[in-house]
């Protein structure tokens, strides 16, 4: 026994007294200003290896673990960097909770190397880029493309991500998926019941019409737990009426942005839907059940995102041919025409700037960005990437197929808008009034002027910092 | 000298680990915030701004935040009301309920005294889950299904903007009378039997059993549940944030102050305005302790 550690009365409680006075140190809730971690400087450069990356330096990688899930990073990305850099250690991780797991880290200082801040749990980037926590990846877009040494990351990228991702001038977000939003039905459906997709506003509401009175499905539905499901269309019928610079005003935050005629007039159109043709119970059903109520042949349409084939492949029936159409014409003088799409990029991938191997990290975004990593994650997660002509040559499956062929024949017509990330508060507002505008809680004038109100209100907040575009 | 301090500090040496804890993790960080909410934060930087008070001006104007201070202050009257006459009734049938001569209960009521509890031992959060089923808005929702068969609703008991706070106040009330039954029973079960039996050869019926002698004998745990749940209208969180939509919606019809705190911290990110409604919160929460103190002082009923 003369080895047992021989632990007296008093050592117990000196020890005792004084473990709270280590765990002190640790419970500091306000932030401590930190000595900048001196990252390593940067191996030789060369046309190979564009940012120096150290072949033997550890790189820790975060994925969200959403819809997409991360198989595709551990079977496709990673595997591609690995040939080129078998001695790097990847740590993979993924996580729904991406602010819970990281934000600590980066306020602690040390955050990982790769970063996909995605999903409802994702980190404010305005907060991060304006601290300077993000690694700038100018060099990332001038830097030769994975596949071909002549051509520059920059001209493979669809140029919205480069729009998208841009703070203050620089360029710090990697948007990899584009998502293109419209109407979602199944083809189906549609071929069996001799329904055709309306090119016009009236043909949509006839559709409504016909649908409700077969008693076969209620024509419409939205997650009416999550009514930006709805603004989506609604903004986006907004912008083919009067212009893509209503979405403009918008994000900007214009005087009288929200209560332009455009706006009212798309509100008093889907007010119309929600009072008439909606899934019963729609206003208190989410978006995985009013996708699996379409699925089951319960409802017709949906507003949805190209990510919605991926995310309903384990219940949609198998001759079930999910197919999207763009927002029809309201009248015949929009100032957009047939085919406008609302496109945006999503999956934002970052690198933080005071991570210990920020190089490795933009070389595994470099890695991400080659056609083959493009085009397998396409197949594999059934979307379409921000690479261009990754989807070539690719059995791509109906709904991406579908989506794609719009994307093509919609051409420069895209739009879209930011005020959603940019400014939080007003998200939530524009949730809320949807939700009442659908259900007939609202009249189509009180949603815009309480929109109206509420960006007024953000514009005067000295603290809410302003983006422009 | 030493022999003098003696009994100090051993006492000391006792006090010493648990008050330096309590100092660490909760008297500090309460100070911290104090300090937060001063700054205009927002969670990653390392060298937040100090701008004084700009952030309780700016809660002033916070209509969301006034909203969701009047929700507290209607559960703070509600949720009491309620779960305290409902466990009193359910414990005074359990207890002394029985008809005719003797005092015992309903008859079943040690069977009903376990499934009174049974809401208790679930998490908040499991609780807030299951009523997202039950309140559902189509045939599939365990209220809506038999309203339908009878000709009536859908109800939209979480989607409706009207109906949705009764939602929320009803699930409390459902999850807390089964621990103030307890509470109650017990509170019984100290009053002398003799009482009850002297009241009822004095020809007392239930009515005036209960108004007369139970109540008043009661009155002093009825105050103790009082302040609970008070608290528990105060920090309700889990049950808004979890099973409304939109966490604390629809339209902020259910929103309440703790969840507009963590709403603008980890979806605003703004920490020191967070911060400046915890304060807030703070103060109010140390009033209602202050006040139901004060009016709970009364004469006890010595047995």
């Amino acid at each position: 026994m003369a080895n047992t550690p021989h632990i007296t009365r008093r050592g117990l409680l000196r020890a005792a007294a004084l473990a709270p006075v280590a765990g002190a140190l640790a419970a500091c809730a306000t932030p401590q200003a930190q000595a900048p971690t001196a990252s390593a400087a940067p191996a030789a450069t060369s046309a190979a290896n564009p940012f120096g990356v150290d072949v033997e330096k550890p790189l820790e990688v975060w994925i969200f673990d959403g819809g997409f899930g991360n198989a595709y990073a551990t079977d496709i990305h990673q595997p591609l960097f690995k040939t080129k850099y078998p001695d790097v250690e990847i740590k993979h991780n993924a996580t729904k909770e991406i602010t819970k797991v990281l934000q600590p880290r980066f306020a602690g200082g040390n955050p990982p190397d790769v970063i996909d801040n995605s999903g409802a749990n994702a980190m404010d980037l305005g907060a991060l880029a304006q601290d300077g926590q993000l690694q700038d990846l100018g060099p990332l877009l001038e830097a030769p493309s994975w596949d071909d040494p002549d051509v520059k990351v920059r001209d493979i990228l669809d140029p919205a991500v480069i729009e998208f991702g841009t703070y203050d001038g620089k360029f710090h977000v990697v948007g990899y998926v584009n998502y293109i939003h419209g109407i979602w039905y199944s083809q189906k459906a549609f071929r069996d019941n001799g329904w055709t997709v309306p090119k016009t506003w009236d043909e949509f509401l006839a559709l409504c019409e016909t649908i409700k009175k077969s008693g076969k499905m209620a024509p419409f539905t939205y997650a009416g737990k999550h009514p930006q499901y709805l603004y989506e269309p609604l903004l986006t019928m907004a912008a083919k009426i009067g212009g893509n610079e209503v979405l403009v005003n918008i994000d900007n935050l214009e005087d009288g942005a929200w209560s332009a005629e455009p706006v009212r007039q798309a509100a008093e159109a889907w007010a119309e839907v929600g009072a008439k043709y909606l899934l019963q119970g729609t206003a208190g059903l989410d978006h995985v059940q009013t996708q699996t109520a379409q699925n089951k042949y319960d409802v017709a349409m949906l507003p949805c995102g190209s990510w919605l084939e991926n995310e309903q492949a384990t219940t949609t029936p198998d001759d079930f041919e999910y197919g999207m159409f763009p927002i029809p014409d309201f009248t015949s003088s929009d100032k957009m025409p047939y085919g406008t799409l609302h496109t945006q990029p999503g999956e934002s991938f970052i690198v933080p700037s005071r991570g210990a191997n920020p190089q490795g990290g933009m070389e595994y975004l470099r890695a991400m960005l080659s056609k083959k990593a493009a085009g397998d994650f396409s197949e594999l997660v059934r979307t379409v990437s921000v690479v261009k002509g990754a989807g070539e040559g690719r059995d791509l499956s109906p709904g991406a197929k579908s989506a794609t062929e719009a994307l093509a024949a919609a051409g420069e017509n895209t739009v879209y808008y930011r005020w959603r990330s940019w400014y939080a508060q007003l998200h939530d507002e524009a949730v809320a009034a949807t939700g009442q505008l659908m259900s007939g809680g609202v009249t189509p004038q009180k949603y815009v002027e309480r929109l109206q109100k509420k960006a007024d209100e953000i514009k005067a907040d000295s603290s809410i910092k302003k983006y422009r575009r | 000298m030493f022999q003098t301090y003696r009994r100090g500090l051993f006492i000391l040496s006792f006090l010493a680990a648990p008050v330096t804890l309590y100092l660490v993790y909760v008297i500090s960080p309460y100070a911290q915030a104090f300090y937060i909410a001063m700054t205009d934060w927002r969670g990653v930087t390392a060298t937040p701004n100090f701008i004084g008070f700009d952030n309780f001006i700016r809660l002033f104007s916070d209509g969301i935040f006034w909203k969701a201070v009047t929700h507290n202050a209607a559960l703070l009257v509600l949720l009491p009301l309620l779960t305290i006459v409902i466990a009193l009734f359910f414990a005074f049938l359990l207890n002394v309920g029985r008809e005719g001569r003797g005092v015992a209960g309903v008859a079943g009521s040690k069977f009903y005294r376990v499934v009174f509890f049974f809401p208790q031992v679930l998490a908040v959060t499991v609780v807030a889950v299951l009523f997202q089923q039950v309140f559902r808005p189509d045939d599939s929702g365990m209220l809506n299904a038999p309203l339908m068969a009878l000709g009536l609703g859908p109800f939209g008991f979480l989607s409706d903007p009207g109906l949705a706070f009764w939602s929320v106040l009803g699930v409390m009330v459902w999850q807390a009378v089964g621990f103030y039954v307890v509470l109650f029973s017990a509170g019984l079960a100290s009053i002398p039997r003799d009482m009850f039996e002297a009241a009822q050869i004095d020809g007392a019926g239930r009515f005036s059993l209960f108004f007369r002698v139970t109540l008043p004998l009661l009155w002093d745990t009825v105050q103790v549940a009082w302040v609970y749940l008070g608290i528990l209208a105060l920090d309700v969180f889990a049950i808004v944030w979890v099973m409304t939509d939109q966490h604390g919606g629809p339209d902020f019809s259910t929103t309440v102050m703790a969840t507009e705190i963590y709403r603008n911290a980890f979806q605003y990110f703004r920490f020191g305005y967070a911060s400046a409604l915890g304060v807030v919160m703070f103060f109010f929460t140390i009033g209602f302790a202050i006040l139901s103190l004060r009016l709970s002082r009364r004469e006890r009923i010595e047995y």
